[in-house]
């Protein structure tokens, strides 16, 4: 059954299909009229739900023209936008960068009793309303909530204000890097970080010339992810920011504005810069995964030799 | 030996265990866990009969109507459209195909107010695919099925596509030596397997879905007791200073979320188990 790949210097899995010779038996597939009939089926669906979505916001933003694209885009309350909207990913992704490391490292690399509870609480704001996640806030420190009245007293303010956008989306974002390092880190179990402990590693040389190496994809992986998520927030940042224009008014706030205020032209301009964000971030994310791919297989190649 | 360790953790060389476990507990317990609880501590000052009144008023078992209704059937299509989306995408060459494999992520890196104002413009009376359709889409409950497909469609091909990957070829012969047609090794070999995935991919579309809020609003037209979903309705009457009813609400979708996070735990359980690891 098994090819014999441990000979091979480079343990390579190779997946069946080439180690079979070619399968064009028709037992296995299906006939030519089904497949281009399923794939045409598919593509209408996504051309109609994803492509042409995608399409019109650059085609709408560039309908009156560059003078108007750029004028959307450099107007001062669109500055002031792009500039709190790039504060709050820059504070939130690092925060969720060091939480998720410190996580993944004691879920993965130790066993403890709860470890399953502490998962599933870590994707607990996976599921939570981006509605609701802006609301707990309001909750906790609007006038009305448990540190209103001690804030007010203080003069600070979170809610309607800057560390109240910046709490909601660490708040969104929370997941996204643990989540890709606790699968990754697990497959590679403990050994290599064992051996260099008793080669006689300190803490921080185990970490930085073991562990990071290893999953540094994956790393940049979640972090793309969750910079996406942190700069195109809507619903949570909706909630706490109370719409101040030029002040605490993230990009995906102003694009509502704009559009309410009947702007499109503008509306869709902010909307594009957003808009190839996301795909940088498809093209980030389909390089990386290629590489997490390699070094999957690589893991798994060790343990089968 | 066995006294040394510690009751919670098992011994290991590798250092950085309490202080990892130690942050991870505490950011947890303040990003998350203490702001969570507030929403169901604030519920717990309402008396019973306010608190019911809160979230069983017609308009707002009409938003939920509309929010579960429409979840459900953009789970459904989705469920539909991504089995033969993630099909054609491992079993089938075609040109363009890894550009396509890469943009199903769209919905997922696509700001949701982007999505939005997008999909509005698109199914509006006037828009590129509204004016062919006999019904109107934008600014009704249609809009909001629609927007719900979009921010769904990429969590069923996903779940999906592992499963049919690691699918062994081998089965597929087997059953067809045994004397299936194409169609019942489908329905009799594959789709079971599948079944597990199919159903995780199902729920995680269906959970996203029920909290969704920025690309709704948009398409939505937002009229109380017609389109206006769950999320909105806090969101006014947060706005009206009705902090109890909004979160007598929230609690309750909250609960659902929590109902589905369970159920999807469960079902990749399952899936696990389906495929043998």
């Amino acid at each position: 059954m098994s090819m014999p790949s441990e000979a091979l210097p480079l343990p390579k899995r190779s997946s069946a299909a080439s180690v079979s010779p070619p399968d064009v038996t028709a037992a296995t597939t299906e006939p030519a009229w089904i497949k281009w009939s399923l794939i045409g089926v598919a593509l209408t669906f996504l051309t109609l739900f994803l492509f042409i979505p995608l399409a019109i916001v650059f085609i709408e933003a560039f309908k009156k023209g560059w003078g108007v694209y750029l004028a959307a885009i450099t107007d001062p309350d669109a500055l002031s936008a792009i500039k709190l909207t790039l504060i709050a990913a820059g504070i939130s992704v690092p925060m969720n960068l060091v939480f998720g490391i410190a996580a993944a490292w004691c879920i993965a690399k130790f066993e403890f009793r709860g470890k399953n509870l502490l998962l599933t609480l870590i994707d607990l704001p996976f599921s939570v309303s981006p509605v609701i996640s802006g609301l707990i806030f309001v909750l906790v420190f609007g006038l009305q909530g448990w540190f209103g009245e001690w804030l007010r007293d203080h003069d600070l303010k979170v809610i309607f204000a800057v560390p109240g956008i910046v709490l909601a989306t660490v708040f969104i974002t929370f997941p996204f890097v643990a989540r890709e390092l606790i699968p990754l880190m697990q497959a590679q179990g403990t050994e290599q970080e064992e051996a260099a402990r008793v080669l006689g590693a300190n803490g921080w040389q185990l970490f930085r010339r073991i562990t990071l190496p290893n999953v540094k994809w994956a790393l940049l992986y979640g972090v793309i992810l969750c910079n996406a998520r942190a700069m195109g927030e809507f619903g949570a940042v909706s909630v706490v920011s109370g719409h101040i224009r030029g002040q605490t008014n993230t990009m995906p706030l102003h694009i509502e504005i704009l559009y309410n205020e009947y702007q499109f032209a503008a509306s869709f301009a902010v909307a594009s810069l957003l808009a190839g964000l996301a795909l940088v971030t498809l093209v980030l994310k389909y390089v990386v995964e290629q590489r997490v791919k390699a070094q999957k297989r690589a893991v798994e190649g060790q343990e089968e030799t | 030996m066995i006294f040394t360790r510690t009751l919670l953790k098992r011994h290991s060389v590798l250092p950085g265990f309490d202080l990892a476990l130690g942050f991870t507990l505490l950011y947890l317990c303040f990003i998350v866990l203490i702001p969570l609880s507030a929403a169901f501590l604030k519920t717990a000052t309402m008396t019973w009969p306010a608190f019911w009144e809160a979230v069983s008023s017609p308009r707002v078992l009409a938003s939920y109507r509309l929010t579960f209704g429409a979840s459900l059937g953009a789970a459904l299509i989705n469920s539909f459209f991504g089995l033969i989306v993630c099909w054609v995408l491992v079993r089938y060459d075609f040109p363009g195909k890894r550009v396509v494999d890469a943009l199903v992520d769209l919905p997922f890196a696509l700001p949701t107010a982007v999505a939005g104002i997008a999909l509005t413009a698109l199914y509006a009376q006037n828009g590129w695919i509204g004016q062919f359709l006999p019904f109107k889409v934008s600014f009704t409950p249609v809009g909001v099925f629609v927007a719900l497909t979009f921010i769904g469609l990429p969590f069923v091909v996903r779940t999906l596509q592992p499963v049919l990957e690691d699918l062994q070829k081998e089965v597929e012969e087997a059953a067809a030596t045994l004397g299936a047609s194409r169609w019942q090794t489908f329905t009799m070999v594959i789709f079971p397997v599948l079944t597990p995935a199919l159903m995780t991919g199902f729920a995680l579309a269906f959970a996203r879905a029920l909290g969704e809020y920025g690309s709704v609003i948009f398409i939505a037209g937002n009229m109380p007791m017609i389109s206006e979903i769950t999320p909105l309705l806090i969101i006014t009457k947060l706005e009206q200073y009705d902090y109890n009813g909004a979160t007598a609400i929230a609690v309750v979708m909250l609960v659902a979320a929590f109902i589905m996070l369970l159920t999807v735990n469960g079902l990749q359980a399952w899936t696990r188990a389906k495929q043998g690891r």
